[in-house]
């Protein structure tokens, strides 16, 4: 019991371990860490601005981090959510660019929902598909489909899609953008921070749904806890291997309706920048489980926009090592033997 | 003759299992010496204490005359001790040559190799020997004999002067097995040691100088092979000590469920698992499946249950009330009113991480009862399974909260009997060594329930390796040899025998052996 209960502070010691070291990593560079702290404290969560702008990372992290989580529960390592995002948000910017702006904005949100959810899961389906079909690994395909999804992105950027001397899309239409927190509570101003917030809550809830309530999930943790046993049940699990992949994709996917339909209204070259990779350390902080992504989503979200907010004072480079040793210590500690 | 091996009262526990206990024996340099027992009568323990694998508990151990107390392998194959394991360790890539020499390239690391000049000496080592296999072959390209051979000549290579042998014969033809013994006669010829694992009588009297019967851990007796026969050594073997009686009224079969017809089966490989197996089960009884472990039972149970590996050839035919069920899926055969319980509880019937509800319905969770809505209904879950549990005596208090594996052996194997007894529309229920592992008292429990379960009129396939389990429960029971039904014993014949007891078991063991 004891073992079990040590399980569920497991992130907690592991956030707390990574911020001494980056302490003593900050202290080393010859800067007083406590003001750092202050400081990003000060620009963060002090701020209705930074605290926008926070919940804005967050909101793409736990998209992509509910992506990497399910499959995780399959035994399956999706790291391809990068290349999901990457074709969703193209796909939903061009939607937006393409269709006729007079649409009602419920049907042209939907319409950009779709052909991101849809980009983004047939690109996570494949590596399933590859998987149950040929045996590929899935971290090789996914990583491979990254690739490919960078260059057709970029390809497609370049010779069709992108507006002369801009390097970016057509701005979408009035109807295809998202409303700001903003601009409906009058909270976090100026910030990008929008309603796809509450999407991400929504989908993680219905992800948890799925994983601890639903038959489908149940299938889908035999399989990823048992897999003969789960063959002897009659579980297929081929199926619920591309299902999940397909699903994380279009999870994946989603997180572009925050970055094109509720911040920039076009796609450009790098505007997913490594959340799709994030989103690994997310899942992996928060165990696998959705409900556990959003906090953990919220804790890389404040590394992510508190390392560019005190970039005046120390490199930003230092909260790319507290991301990755908050992740390592996770690992350690969960392959302690109870 | 002086002895290669002495041992003196070597135990070993295994948690609170007895594997070995207080085993002394003594083995001729130069002799072939069989130890043989049923399954988990702890030969494969022995074995591996001799190999420095497990640390016994306590007794000693003597290596021609000296005491040895090995850590690791390494150390027993210092003191010239070699074993060729049931399931061969080989690099597939890599060739025979490399293979036998891995470990003992005799040239410093980054320095390069002398492919030549070993396989010039493991040609001389085969030729000596008459083990056939050119050194040059990668692994990847050898049948099993041949790797076998190359597991010898590793062991031959090291200069070993006692070899083990753990069940060398399982996977090999009968013709592989005759060059296998040959050459392990020339080898003792030589002056080698060789102690073999088996439970194939056959071949120990075929081959053996001495042999060893041990059974649940301890040693019942050592005999000279000249001096015993099949029929002894199957008496030994087989003696129990507590015959469980149940109630068993008489039953009244009904329709006929399961019809297997020529039924037969053979590996990629070419190994033919079942040969021409014919029996059918009518609803109200309980079929008997006797026979020693590797004899085809695994192969009936997967082409059963439509798991089989598919690179496999089938011939013959399977009837479920007239129809035939060859290819179909788990969920599909399970769909019908088909019952498992299969024998490797753990891997095959429970996700120990799941909560001991989550298992209760495993595998009947497409069932409408369990479902509400969109998810599951999982107030009617947790009712169902402390309504079940308490039915099946399971040990449990929070059903919803307690994950599977923290429950007792027996507590699981009760789940699962439940579980698949309680399935509805039940017409075919197969029990693959329903009582392995779990306790006395819950044996008991598990046994009254298979009896109920035939009572209200399901077909029953009870395979088991345990002789007074088959008699105590069956209304007939087949004899399964080398994968066929050697012979099935009648329903009168099976009501003489339990009056009988130990006579009729005896007979019953000398049919699968």
């Amino acid at each position: 019991m004891t073992a079990r209960i040590f399980r569920l502070f497991i992130p907690l010691l592991a956030v707390a371990a990574a911020a001494l070291c980056s302490m003593a990593i900050i202290a080393l560079s010859g800067r007083d860490p406590l003001m750092i702290c202050e400081k990003l404290f000060r620009a963060t969560f002090a701020s209705g601005y930074g605290a926008g702008q926070v919940l804005f990372k967050t909101t793409t992290l736990i998209f992509t981090g509910l992506a990497v989580a399910l499959p995780f529960r399959a035994r399956l390592f999706n790291v391809g959510g990068e290349g999901q995002l990457q074709l969703a948000a193209l796909a939903a910017a061009i939607t937006g660019a393409l269709l006729p702006e007079s649409l009602p904005p419920v049907v042209a949100v939907l319409f950009s929902a779709f052909a991101a959810m849809a980009a983004g899961g047939l690109w996570g389906a494949s590596a399933g598909l590859l998987k149950v079909r040929f045996g590929v690994n899935e971290v090789i395909s996914t990583i491979m489909l990254n690739f490919i999804a960078q260059a057709t992105t970029g390809y497609l950027m370049s010779w069709r899609f992108a507006e002369p001397s801009t390097g970016h899309t057509a701005e979408t239409g009035g109807a295809f953008m998202l409303p700001q927190i903003d601009d409906l509570f009058g909270l976090f101003a100026g910030s990008p921070a929008n309603i796809s917030l509450l999407i991400a809550l929504g989908t993680a809830l219905c992800a948890a749904l799925y994983l601890f309530r639903s038959r489908a999930g149940y299938e889908l943790q035999a399989v990823g806890l048992q897999p003969e046993a789960a063959k002897y049940a009659g579980i297929q699990s081929g199926r619920h291997v591309t299902a999940v992949m397909g699903l994380a994709g279009a999870i994946a996917g989603l997180g572009a309706l925050n970055l094109v339909s509720g911040y920039k209204h076009y796609y450009e070259a790098g505007l997913t920048g490594g959340f799709g990779f994030s989103g690994i350390a997310v899942a992996l902080l928060a165990g696998a489980n959705p409900l556990w992504i959003v906090p953990a989503a919220l804790f890389f979200g404040l590394l992510e926009y508190g390392g560019l907010a005190v970039g005046a004072y120390v490199p930003k480079d230092i909260f790319m090592i507290i991301q990755a040793l908050t992740i390592l210590i996770v690992i350690v500690l969960n392959a302690r033997k109870p | 003759m002086e002895n290669a091996i002495r041992l003196t009262a070597l135990s070993k526990k295994f948690g609170t299992v007895e594997a070995c206990r207080s085993v002394s024996l003594s083995i001729r340099s130069g002799s072939i010496h069989a130890v043989v027992g049923e399954n988990g009568a702890g030969k494969s323990t022995l074995a591996r204490l001799i190999y420095g694998m497990h640390r016994p508990d306590g007794g000693t151990m003597e290596i021609n005359g000296t005491p040895v107390s090995f850590a690791s392998p390494a150390e027993a194959i210092a003191a010239g001790i070699g074993m060729v394991h049931q399931h061969f360790m080989l690099v597939p890539t890599l060739t025979v040559a490399e293979n036998v020499t891995l470990g003992l390239e005799k040239k410093r690391l980054f320095f390069p190799l002398d492919p030549e000049g070993s396989a010039e000496s493991i040609r001389q080592l085969s030729l000596k020997y008459g083990l056939a296999v050119d050194p040059l072959a990668p692994v990847s390209t050898l049948s099993v004999g041949e790797e076998q051979r190359v597991e010898i000549l590793k062991v031959l290579y090291r200069n070993a002067r006692i070899l083990i042998l753990d069940e060398p014969t399982a996977v090999l033809t009968p013709q592989e097995t005759s060059r296998l013994f040959a050459m392990l006669r020339s080898l003792a010829g030589e002056g080698k040691t060789i102690l073999i694992i088996t439970h194939k009588l056959d071949e120990v009297l075929a081959l053996a100088d001495t042999v060893t019967v041990m059974s649940r851990g301890s040693v019942t007796g050592t005999l000279s092979c000249k001096e015993t026969s099949k029929e002894e050594l199957a008496r030994m073997m087989v003696g129990r000590s507590v015959l469980l009686r149940i109630e068993n009224p008489p039953s009244t079969p009904g329709e006929t469920v399961l019809s297997v017809e020529n039924l037969g089966f053979r590996t990629a490989a070419g190994l033919v698992k079942l040969e021409k197996v014919s029996f059918c089960i009518r609803s109200g009884e309980i079929f008997g499946l006797a026979g020693v472990e590797g004899n085809g039972q695994s192969e009936l149970l997967s082409l059963l249950w439509g798991i089989h590996d598919r690179s496999g050839q089938l011939s013959g035919k399977m009837l479920f009330e007239g129809a035939d069920i060859t290819g179909r899926s788990p969920g599909e055969i399970a769909r019908l009113g088909v019952s498992l319980v299969p024998e490797d509880r753990l891997k095959h019937a429970v996700v120990p991480g799941f909560s001991v509800a989550g298992n209760m319905i495993f595998g009947r969770h497409r069932e409408k009862r369990f479902h509400q809505g969109f998810g599951f209904d999982r107030r009617e879950v947790a009712e169902y399974s402390r309504n079940l549990g308490g039915t099946y005596d399971v040990r449990c208090t929070d059903h919803e909260n307690t994950p599977l594996g923290a429950l007792s052996g027996g507590n699981q194997q009760k789940v699962v009997v439940a579980r698949e007894l309680d399935r509805p529309g039940l017409k075919l229920l197969i029990l693959s060594q329903p009582t392995r592992g779990v306790d006395i008292g819950a044996i008991e429990q598990i046994h009254r329930s298979i009896i109920g379960a035939r009572d209200q009129g399901a077909a029953i396939l009870l395979v088991s390796s345990e002789l007074d389990e088959l008699i105590a429960l069956s209304t007939r029971i087949g004899a399964l040899y080398q994968g066929s039904i050697r012979r099935i014993f009648s329903p009168e014949e099976v009501r003489e025998g339990r009056k009988r007891g130990r006579p009729f078991e005896e007979e019953l063991g000398l049919s699968i052996t």
